[in-house]
């Protein structure tokens, strides 16, 4: 067993464990936030660097930092490892910066959005991003492309996270989509439309952290903090037919699979689960989808506050988080 | 502990015992008191009257009294509505409903975005008018105007649609007056791209 210290927060871990899923151990606010990590997809992550992490100690035997910020997602921890997250300005400061370069691109059409509301680039720059913008230039635009009669893409607010890859990779014997051209112009495409027919192509919405794939069964119906989502079963031949349906009074308006904390799905869902079955006859209704206090998902459902553990700054941080983000913000606005 | 008044067995101390006192002749004969509430009556004769013939006549209305709502078209006269269901959100009386639709190729000039409201619906006796849908659009979509919601005689008239809402293109509505001179600024704002 490893030791390794996270925001002062000491634990104990196996070897091969990575820092985020250390961090994950601990829970609450010392957990990095990932865009394209996924823990149920294999070789996820180390993309979108928003989970840089600083390390101010590498091991026991070698006490020496690391020069650089790495991401947690792809660090090993060693023993007497000492991690340092939301207590090193240094990291939030960068965290600041990674969010500001993924919504370059981003078209901001959130209102529009399906995913708006359980998005995680939303999530991701409430937390860390500034409120303005300085990226004056047109953004990037693609041509509108058909994937498929289920999956609607808007390449436009694509980060790049290759989670939908690793999925159709992952779960299926034969991926029909990729990332076509490289650098700026890189896109999520299917090369050939109207490509993806896979049973289990729908499980690409749930995993994408952003709006580029969303349900097309569900498109413009409602507002995800309108619906009520329960835990939701049915016996199935493909999948576990675990799922959560959205509500709203008697009818479901979408399907999904179900989401644990840190926004991953638990089981990956058919098809049929998915867009098939919009019935309430279809499905065992079983109890209300318990969703984090903080989501607006959780808007008037008078959940009890549950109090965020509190993390003490490190003896060498000289700076309050607050002064910190004003230094910031001066020396941006200057 | 409260004490009792001795003498009128009163809580509150502020009950009177009734006085059974006999009457004047003069208070008999009730003449006097007639003609002094006479005097009061035809006095109010020749002062200035309190009421006004509405709706012939209005009141002044500050212009930045919180009355009816506008749902606003862009310089190009498309709807600038996206339902993205924020004002229902915010609505404490949850009088907004909407149902959104896609835009389809030739409603372009129609709507700005790619999404809008084909059913919005504004029910006026649940609406206590704050006005915080109008502080919740993202888009400056609705307003409120200083149009007083008239009165009707069945509640179902009182659910506006589109047809009472969206401002005519031939009478557009004038919301310039809301927005202070720091929400102007603030839209002045390069750093606010959101903000068309």
């Amino acid at each position: 067993m490893l030791k390794v210290t996270i925001d002062n927060h000491t634990i104990e871990v196996e070897e091969g464990t990575t820092i985020l899923q250390a961090a994950r151990l601990i829970g609450g606010a010392v957990v990095p936030p990932a865009m394209c990590y996924y823990s149920k997809l294999k070789e996820s992550g180390g993309k979108c660097r928003t989970c840089l992490v600083k390390v101010a100690q590498g091991s026991a035997r070698d006490p020496r930092p690391m020069p650089k910020l790495v991401a947690s997602c792809r660090t090993l921890v060693a023993d007497g490892m000492v991690v340092q997250n939301i207590t090193s300005p240094e990291v939030l400061d960068t965290r600041k910066a990674i969010v500001e370069f993924l919504l370059i691109n981003h078209p901001l059409d959130c209102p529009v959005c399906d995913q708006a509301g359980e998005c995680q680039l939303q999530d991701l720059s409430y937390d860390n991003g500034r409120e303005g913008t300085r990226f004056e230039e047109a953004k990037r635009t693609f041509k509108v492309v058909d994937i498929g009669d289920k999956i609607q893409l808007h390449m436009n607010r694509c980060i790049l996270c290759y989670r939908c890859v690793y999925t159709a990779n992952q779960l299926t014997d034969k991926r029909s989509h990729g990332i076509l051209y490289r650098g700026d112009v890189a896109e999520i495409s299917t090369y050939i439309q109207n490509d993806i027919t896979n049973d289990f192509s729908g499980n690409m919405i749930d995993v994408c952290p952003v709006g580029a794939l969303t349900d097309k069964s569900f498109r413009f119906k409602n507002r995800v903090w309108f619906l009520k989502p329960m835990n939701a079963s049915r016996s199935c031949s493909k999948c576990s037919g675990k799922v959560t349906a959205w509500l709203r009074g008697e009818e479901i308006y979408r399907v999904t699979g179900r989401k644990d904390q840190f926004d991953e799905v638990e089981e990956f869902i058919c098809n049929e689960c998915r867009f098939d079955k919009k019935e309430l006859t279809d499905w065992t209704i079983e109890s209300p989808r318990n969703i984090q206090r903080a989501s607006v998902i959780s808007q008037n459902h008078y959940l009890k506050a549950k109090n965020p553990s509190v993390i003490l700054p490190l003896e060498n941080r000289t700076v309050s988080m607050e002064d910190f983000d004003k230094e910031i913000n001066n020396e941006l606005y200057s | 502990m409260t004490t009792i008044n001795q003498n009128t067995g009163s809580l509150s101390g502020r009950s009177r015992v009734v006085s059974n006192k006999e009457m004047t002749f003069a208070e008999r004969i009730y003449l006097p008191a007639i003609v002094k509430g006479f005097g009061i009556t035809i006095g109010h004769f020749f002062k200035k009257s309190a009421t006004i013939q509405y709706p012939e006549v209005k009141r002044p209305i500050a212009e930045i009294y919180r009355g009816k709502h506008v749902l606003k078209r862009d310089d190009e006269g498309r709807e600038r509505c996206t339902a993205c269901g924020l004002c229902a959100l915010s609505c404490p009386a949850e009088a907004i409903t909407m149902i959104a639709a896609e835009r389809k190729e030739e409603e372009m000039h129609l709507y700005r975005e790619e999404k809008y409201a084909t059913v919005y619906e504004i029910n006026m006796l649940r609406c206590i008018f704050c006005g915080l849908c109008e502080e919740a659009c993202p888009k400056e979509a609705i307003f409120l105007t200083n149009e007083i919601v008239p009165s009707d005689l069945h509640r179902s008239d009182f659910i506006y649609g589109k047809d009472r809402l969206v401002e005519p293109l031939g009478k557009r509505v004038d919301v310039t007056h809301r927005q202070t001179a720091k929400v102007l600024a603030f839209k002045k704002d390069k750093n606010q791209s959101h903000n068309s």
